[in-house]
């Protein structure tokens, strides 16, 4: 009877090599990031050797500190906004320029990132801005405050609508109703979103190289002219210590969304 | 209901901050893009002419429109750098997003099939790498594709090859990159189609004689197509404009149109031309970009 729920034998096979084709590359370059020769042909032994050379070399701290100020900024930022627009866009059924709305809001998510980048360089500019800190975060706000809209809108459209009317019934004023009954329902994917909004700042190369003046690159853009000169051990180094940034955000989302499939039907973390 | 109403107030008011940063953000600068784009280019600071500046009085203003030309669109059609440019952006999209489908498709077929626990999990595996760096991801791939790299030694050792094979700096390279990087967003809506459809509907056409074959290709692929929609034009419409792939690991004899973007803009400093290519870049997804939109909104708003 559960004929089609089984697995063929070629579901499996395609499963184990799909997973294998996104791990594995990642997962050589974790194991090479603690290679003590300099080739990549020849294993030298483990070895903290590039680690070293990272925390050695200045320009790539500041660039990661730079990195992390923004991801920070700009993902908080995105958070306030981004809900703030699901909320809208879930809860008002109509008013003035919704369409241009949520046109606007949906856009960026697969827009090229060379266009955004450059436009929002060609405002700065018109605009006399200086460019560093502050031109970075507002670009990755824009970029990621749709993301943020995107996990808490589709969080807040499978939450029971009767629990925040129930309140409202019984003599709740809305803002109230939604602070009390609302708001923490739909935290955690509120705190996926600001992971998620961290992340995608923490990576952008395009939209920052646009952006930002002389004298503040952020880390994916030092790593992109390193990398243009080819592989260089220190690299692998780095970016196993962002992966590992990473993983500790992804453990914490992946709590988050725990607690809030607990609560309900879980929110999709896309 | 009538609190439902009560809600949608300030609900709306909601709208206001997010509203006005997108139109500050997302929606002036493309002005500010068209308006350059009509603009010729000048060794200045900013490196285009004329500059509107709205103190010099209305016959300043004037001449400065006046000014404004399509010269740069011209450009971009009569140079054969950028019409190849373009094309060879839709065709690397295009096989790319081709071989993202045949890819991701039985990945996603195959999550659909595990049992309903460990979907959840296959689910979390395929997503993490979409959270890992791009740069990174691609970087990764440089180490494996390199001359001494990985790939080329387990090659050697196996007796397949009988010398270093060139990996890096070719379009095997590049779609290798564009796959790897592109699968989840293939993946994940199919698999969200595939894991909504009723498995009732393939057993009665296996119990009516379908051989497993027909069963795929009449029920459960039209089932759906609502799913790769979604992950075609999530992978097609970014992949067009791609920079940091084809530049890393393509060859550069041939360029897609966010390269030429980039070294007009950075190398070259054409920022008038830069704008141009956006421009053009913008009407050839513009539909492509309209259909996702209303994918989404269908998909997030009749819940």
């Amino acid at each position: 009877m559960r004929k089609f729920s089984r697995l063929s034998r070629f579901n499996v096979a395609s499963l184990a090599l799909g997973l294998a084709f996104l791990y594995l590359p990642i997962l050589i370059l974790v194991i090479y990031s603690f290679n003590a020769s300099r080739l990549v042909t020849v294993w030298g032994g483990w070895s903290l050797r590039w680690y070293h050379e990272f925390f050695a070399d200045r320009a790539m701290i500041e660039a990661s500190w730079m990195s992390l100020r923004v991801a920070v900024s700009s993902a908080t930022l995105a958070t306030v906004l981004g809900t703030l627009a699901a909320v809208a866009l879930s809860r008002a059924e109509r008013f003035r320029g919704r369409t241009l709305f949520s046109g606007m809001l949906y856009a960026p998510l697969v827009m090229p990132e060379v266009i955004t980048g450059l436009s929002l360089l060609l405002l700065f500019v018109a605009l006399n801005a200086e460019r560093g800190f502050w031109t970075v975060t507002i670009a990755h706000t824009t970029l990621t405050m749709c993301f943020v809209a995107v996990v808490v809108q589709s969080r807040l459209g499978s939450l029971d609508r009767s629990l925040e009317e129930a309140a409202m019934d019984l003599g709740c004023a809305p803002v109230r109703a939604f602070v009390l009954v609302t708001l923490p329902l739909i935290a955690p994917a509120i705190v996926a979103g600001w992971m998620l909004a961290f992340t995608l700042s923490l990576d952008d190369l395009v939209i920052a190289s646009f952006t930002t003046g002389p004298g503040s690159a952020t880390l994916p853009i030092r790593i992109y002219s390193e990398v243009r000169l080819g592989v260089k051990p220190e690299i692998n180094a780095i970016c196993t210590l962002v992966i590992a940034l990473i993983a500790v955000v992804i453990v914490i989302a992946s709590l988050a969304s725990k607690l809030s499939s607990s609560q309900g039907e879980s929110a999709a973390p896309l | 209901m009538s609190a439902r109403r009560i809600f949608a107030r300030p609900a709306r008011f909601a709208a206001i901050a997010p509203y006005v940063w997108m139109v500050l953000f997302f929606l002036v600068p493309f002005g500010f893009v068209l308006k350059i784009s009509l603009s010729q280019t000048v060794i200045a600071q900013p490196p285009y002419e004329p500059v509107f500046d709205l103190t010099a009085g209305w016959a300043a203003i004037q001449a400065a429109f006046a000014a404004l030309s399509i010269d740069n669109f011209r450009l971009l059609a009569s140079d054969d750098l950028y019409v190849l440019a373009y094309l060879r952006s839709l065709t690397v999209a295009a096989t790319a997003t081709a071989l993202l489908l045949l890819i991701g498709y039985p990945i996603a077929y195959g999550m659909a099939r595990l049992p309903k626990r460990w979907q959840a999990v296959a689910m979390v595996l395929v997503i993490v790498p979409f959270w890992t760096s791009f740069l990174i991801r691609i970087y990764a791939w440089i180490n494996i594709l390199q001359h001494d790299g990985v790939l080329n030694q387990i090659l050697l050792r196996l007796h397949l090859v009988s010398q270093p094979v060139v990996w890096l700096s070719t379009d095997t390279a590049m779609y290798i990159g564009i796959v790897y990087s592109y699968l989840p967003f293939m993946i994940l809506p199919l698999y969200a189609t595939l894991a909504k459809m009723e498995p009732t509907l393939e057993e009665a056409a296996s119990d009516l004689g379908a051989p497993p074959w027909q069963v795929f290709w009449l029920v459960t692929f039209p089932l759906s197509l609502p799913g790769v929609g979604a992950g075609v034009l999530l992978c097609f419409i970014p992949i067009v404009g791609e920079f940091v792939i084809p530049d890393l690991l393509a060859g550069s004899n041939a360029l897609m149109i966010g390269q030429t973007l980039w070294l007009e803009f950075f190398t070259n400093k054409d920022w008038p031309v830069a704008s141009a290519a956006a421009i053009v870049l913008l009407v050839v997804l513009l539909l492509p970009l309209l259909l996702y939109e209303r994918l989404q909104r269908r998909q997030l708003e009749e819940r």
